[in-house]
């Protein structure tokens, strides 16, 4: 038996690395332990926008929410539930196992390196949320109702900056996380803090004045009101856009300082 | 021939742990080069230093005329290597595997070949976390090959193979090198040495102790031969104490034991004929690797030696 150098017949067309990396994150991101994680982040939003929707209370308006329905506020909410869970819970994990299995290592060896897996999990994880993005919007509105975003550039330069700003915190967590456990962790409770300043349960117009300052300062207590004007059709306002940007950058700089292949 | 891999005065330190010391070799091409020594010796910072993964201290280091720092993006294409303690994530399975690595290289082997030769084509289907120590074994020596390196390094090959693994892929490791790869094996296992190298560098303490090949190296601590044998009728001692070659005879049931210098058996084997003796279940000790390891280092190459074999 030898192994011939001659290259696979011409039939066979070869896929580029990158192709095959996005490839195999997709693979992975569908089984086992990761695919738990798919399961909750495109599922548990799409099942509260099922229960929301079926509240006949949360059809109607609220006077405190400036005449706008309960499901109507809950939206951008849950669009950023998704984001968070994907970037912050599922993509550390799956980073600081690597490294901790020192598959990235490997990769070093290889002409592709390992930041091309880095670059393949990123392209992965955000398609999986434009995705859930669209599906949510899209059962929102052909199941409930609900008016699709009327200012669709500045719902989609929104969803984009807090994804990206929401990745570079992820990729700050499976940085300085020790191991796979420990990136779980650390993401799960940054998880609940910036949910907690998005408004999953108390939405922000409903927090005292002082939270709602603090929040408005968070990434997602930017996020959700602008995902919201965008959706009744302003474009959002430069402060929350800058917010998200500013985080975006200092997240991803200290990102890139910290991030270890090994 | 012309050396493929040239090390000179390599110094790589861990805070206040020096790894290696001193080492300096060089590998021809064709060879299958040996790196053998003990635990902790500084085998795993030397071949790491070689394919780029850790910056020497001080030192010269040249692979297929390239620089591993400098010329990493080159070099990556044609080394392949096996890393001691690297796994593939646990869902990953081996076609996936194979196929990933193979697009990562200009011009890589067929993967589906190479699966075949190391007889995991039953595992195709297979996550990485559900193989075997020996599948996984054989499976990241599929990936150091399938980007059709000119040069292979190759991390504790056989560590955790039954043996007849071990002996598979020792066979292997040969006929990779008739196709006129370069290999680099690093290893504390003295019959791995003994069988595949045809020359190694004995590491101690971060340096280079000896470098030969291992029967020149073995022979260099020959000092003694025992001889073992039954005789076919009782023999007298004197007869052969009375030789200039024999040190010592003894008897140990009903076989004869005698010691002497490398010309004993000569000696000895004569005689008997002369007599008309037939020695039965003659038997010759003579140094080994691990004898010369053990009388250059003053301690066995690896603490684990027991189980491996």
């Amino acid at each position: 038996m030898t192994v011939t150098t001659a290259p696979p017949p011409a039939a066979v067309r070869r896929r580029s690395a990158m192709t095959q990396l996005v490839l195999t994150e997709l693979r992975l991101f569908t089984r086992g332990r990761a695919a738990v994680g798919l399961g909750l982040s495109v599922g548990f939003p799409l099942l509260l926008v099922i229960i929301f929707g079926g509240i006949h209370s949360f059809s109607t308006p609220v006077k405190a929410f400036g005449g706008l329905t309960t499901l109507d506020v809950y939206i951008p909410i849950l669009l950023v539930f998704a984001l968070a869970l994907l970037s912050l819970v599922a993509m550390p994990a799956t980073l600081a196992s690597y490294r901790e299995l020192g598959y990235l290592r490997r990769l070093k060896t290889t002409p592709a390196g390992p930041a091309r897996v880095l670059a393949a999990e990123l392209a992965v994880k955000l398609a999986v949320a434009v995705v859930t993005v669209a599906v949510i919007v899209g059962v929102a509105r052909f199941g409930y109702g609900v008016a699709a975003p009327r200012q669709i550039g500045g719902f989609i330069v929104a969803g984009l900056l807090a994804a990206a700003a929401l990745m570079a915190a992820g990729l700050l967590v499976a940085a300085v996380a020790p191991s796979a456990g420990a990136a779980r962790g650390i993401g799960a409770v940054l998880f609940y803090l910036m949910m907690f300043f998005a408004g999953l349960w108390l939405p922000i117009p409903d927090m005292p004045q002082v939270l709602q300052h603090i929040s408005h300062a968070t990434p997602l207590g930017a996020a959700v009101p602008a995902l919201q004007d965008a959706a009744l059709g302003h474009w959002p306002a430069g402060l929350q856009l800058l917010t998200m940007a500013a985080y975006l950058v200092v997240f991803g700089l200290a990102a890139a300082r910290f991030f270890r292949w090994e | 021939m012309p050396a493929v891999i040239d090390v000179q005065q390599l110094h790589k330190s861990y805070q206040d742990t020096v790894a290696v010391d001193d080492v300096s070799f060089t590998v021809a091409e064709g060879e299958i080069f040996g790196i053998l020594g003990p635990n902790g010796a500084g085998k795993t910072t030397t071949v790491e230093c070689i394919e780029g993964l850790r910056t020497p201290d001080r030192g010269q280091i040249s692979v297929l005329g390239l620089d591993p720092q400098r010329d990493r993006a080159q070099l990556t294409q044609r080394l392949g290597v096996q890393l001691q303690e690297s796994r593939l994530p646990g869902q990953l399975r081996v076609a996936e595997a194979l196929e990933l690595y193979s697009s990562f290289y200009p011009a890589p082997a067929d993967w589906r070949q190479l699966m075949a030769v190391l007889g995991i084509t039953a595992k195709a289907r297979t996550p990485f976390g559900k193989l075997s120590g020996g599948q996984q074994q054989r499976l990241s020596i599929a990936l150091a090959l399938v980007g059709n390196p000119r040069v292979a390094v190759l991390d504790e090959l056989t560590t955790g193979l039954d043996p007849q693994a071990r002996r598979d892929t020792w066979e292997l490791i040969e006929r990779v090198r008739d196709r006129g790869v370069t290999i680099v094996l690093v290893t504390h296992f003295m019959a791995e040495a003994e069988r595949l190298c045809d020359r190694v560098a004995l590491i101690d303490a971060g340096r280079v102790v000896a470098l030969d090949a291992p029967a020149t190296l073995a022979d260099r601590v020959e000092s003694e031969q025992r001889i073992q044998f039954r005789p076919s009728v009782p023999l007298d001692r004197g007869l052969l104490e009375s030789l200039p070659e024999v040190t010592s005879v003894s008897h140990r049931g009903g076989a004869v034991v005698v010691t002497g210098n490398s010309n004993a058996l000569n000696a000895v084997t004569s005689v008997l004929a002369r007599r008309g003796i037939i020695a039965r279940q003659l038997r010759v000790d003579q140094a080994s690797l691990e004898d010369a390891f053990l009388a250059l280092t003053g301690r066995h190459p690896g603490s684990d030696e027991k189980q491996e074999a």
